[in-house]
């Protein structure tokens, strides 16, 4: 069965009941709209049991268990308490921008539903520039939290907002040259055609095979992008209470924690897309109903590993975090940019390009490891205990 | 006729909004009104099948230069949450130069031949762009760049800790 036939037959259905054609793209646009939006929020519902489940198990709990078989239903339970609790406004906020921030927050990561392609051809919105419109829309999260940081008027909130700027800022440059290099291999922006791209053998042919050290760095400025552990930094309660959204109570609160976890997913969704073939594998290109289970099931075996990674490792200091990220995560993008773009250039048949992209890969990633390592080791860095302490030249 | 209507509707909230920055009597109102015209600008682009201006106009407006001003006024001692009026001594100075720039701005638009091409959009207009960037422009982007550069190690220059 194929999805787009679906669509084009509804097409086709409401175009016989006499209804123009500029009304019909309407009313085709805003069901597709309204299905990504639900689709969006059952998962975000899914996902924070999925998390908790994870969670739980890694650190020897049960996770939730109460509500439910396995505690399916625990998330229910808890938004509808959210719903039912009183809605806090601090009396010297900000009233309009407080209210708005919430509201982007999600809008902003909903919007990024739309390029993400669950099927070949099954995307919101099939645009040229899908790789700049995530880059675009994931950059408005930073505001949303901004605002609600400078809205709240309380030190801890505008504290978590600094923090949002200078994680979220910093840590897009990695992602940003981790996707151009995947975008230059390509030669798109579509995130339709990079999925294509991944054909090969079995649907098997990923790029994460021949760009592994461009996966493991998308994959760790991404842990960054989503907030999580160990680069969590925005809502340290031990440093700053929590962070951004201290002053959000009941359901404007639930809206934050919603875009988070959305947040992850779309993460999750592009490394799968970039990286893991996005719906290719075993005939899904003679069978495209297969092609979206085998998205959902990496997706979800992405998002299993950020809950893992989240779940296991303390927290960062925050002059580590962003000296981590300008000192060794952005100097490895650039040579990875840099010698990709080299090794395309040479023109060699496609298996030897891939063979030499895969050992440029290795080298890199195990050069930036001994680097770090060194650097670690060395302890005349370590005299004020600050690992990466900037040291300025005199003038 | 649907595109009429939206470019009407668009053009109308980017205006309020313009006008909201001007009138805003909070600095940080004024900057997120800001950045609701740099969000319908990009609509405009998208309007015109521009999508790449469009996501260009909103990493780099939006994502870069509003979050930088909007980061500015909160870093800016005192500037937090004071209303400020929306005239000082130098309004009649400001209001001078504001009619000469509309007359010239109008006397432009109406003078101005804008050339119009009926051609369609080309397919690889992005890539066209791209080796436009490395390739017949590639002089002029390479001093922006080392313009960008610096001014990023000025920024440096004068923030960075003195240590006598």
């Amino acid at each position: 069965m194929d999805l787009r036939a679906l669509g084009e037959s509804f097409i086709a259905m409401l175009e016989n009941m006499g209804i123009p054609e500029g009304w019909v793209l309407l009313i085709n646009w805003v069901l597709g709209a309204l299905a990504v939006l639900v689709v969006a929020l059952l998962l975000a519902i899914f996902l924070i049991w999925y998390e908790r489940k994870i969670a739980g198990r890694v650190q020897d709990r049960l996770g939730p268990n109460r509500v439910g078989p396995w505690g399916l239903i625990q998330p229910f339970a808890d938004a509808l308490k959210l719903l039912t609790k009183e809605d806090i406004t601090p009396d010297k906020a900000d009233r309009i921008t407080y209210n708005l921030a919430p509201i982007i927050a999600v809008f902003h990561i909903l919007m990024l539903f739309l390029v993400i392609p669950f099927a070949d051809k099954v995307v919101g919105a099939n645009i040229n520039v899908g790789v700049l419109f995530l880059m675009a829309f994931g950059a408005l999260g930073t505001l949303a939290m901004l605002m609600a940081g400078w809205s709240s008027r309380n030190k801890y909130a505008l504290l978590g907002g600094f923090r949002v700027v200078a994680q979220l800022l910093s840590y897009e440059i990695p992602v940003g040259l981790a996707m151009l290099t995947v975008v230059m291999l390509r030669g798109s922006m579509n995130l339709n055609t990079i999925a294509q791209g991944q054909g090969g053998v079995f649907g098997l042919g990923w790029y994460v095979w021949i760009l592994p050290a461009v996966f493991v760095l998308y994959f760790v400025a991404a842990l960054a992008e989503g907030e999580r552990a160990p680069f969590d930094l925005l809502e340290a309660e031990s440093e700053i209470v929590a962070g951004y959204n201290i002053e959000y109570s009941a359901m404007k609160f639930a809206w934050f924690y919603l875009a988070f976890f959305l947040n992850t997913w779309v993460l999750s969704a592009v490394a799968v897309t970039l990286f893991f073939g996005g719906w290719q594998g075993p005939f899904a290109a003679q069978l495209p109903i297969l092609g979206v289970f085998y998205f959902f099931l990496k997706v979800f075996i992405m998002f299993f590993v950020f809950a893992w990674v989240r779940a296991t490792f303390p927290r960062l200091r925050i002059d580590q975090m962003m000296s981590f990220c300008w000192k060794a995560l952005v100097p490895m993008g650039l040579a990875l940019f840099l010698a990709v773009a080299i090794v395309l250039k040479l023109g060699l048949p496609s298996a030897a390009t891939n063979a030499l992209l895969f050992i440029v890969n290795v080298v890199i990633l195990f050069a930036t490891l001994k680097l770090l390592g060194n650097y670690t080791k060395d302890l005349s860095h370590n005299k004020n205990k600050r690992l990466f302490a900037p040291e300025l030249p005199r003038l | 006729m649907v595109g009429q209507i939206l470019f009407i509707f668009i053009a109308v909230v980017t205006l309020l909004m313009a006008l909201g920055v001007v009138v805003a009597r909070n600095l940080f109102h004024a900057a997120l009104f800001l950045i609701g015209v740099f969000f319908g600008i990009a609509a405009l682009f998208i309007l015109l099948e521009a999508e790449f201006l469009a996501m260009a106009q909103i990493i780099i407006y939006i994502g870069a230069i509003a979050t930088l001003i909007v980061f500015a006024i909160m870093l800016s001692k005192g500037m937090m949450g004071r209303e400020s009026g929306a005239y000082n001594k130098q309004w009649y100075f400001a209001g001078g130069a504001m009619v000469f720039f509309f007359g010239l701005v109008s006397w432009l638009l109406v003078k101005m031949p804008f050339k119009t091409i009926s051609a369609q959009v080309p397919n690889d207009a992005i890539q066209q762009i791209g080796s436009g960037f490395v390739g017949h422009y590639v002089v002029p982007f390479e001093v922006a760049s080392v313009l960008l550069l610096v001014a990023l190690v000025g920024a440096i220059m004068l923030a960075r800790e003195r240590n006598s």
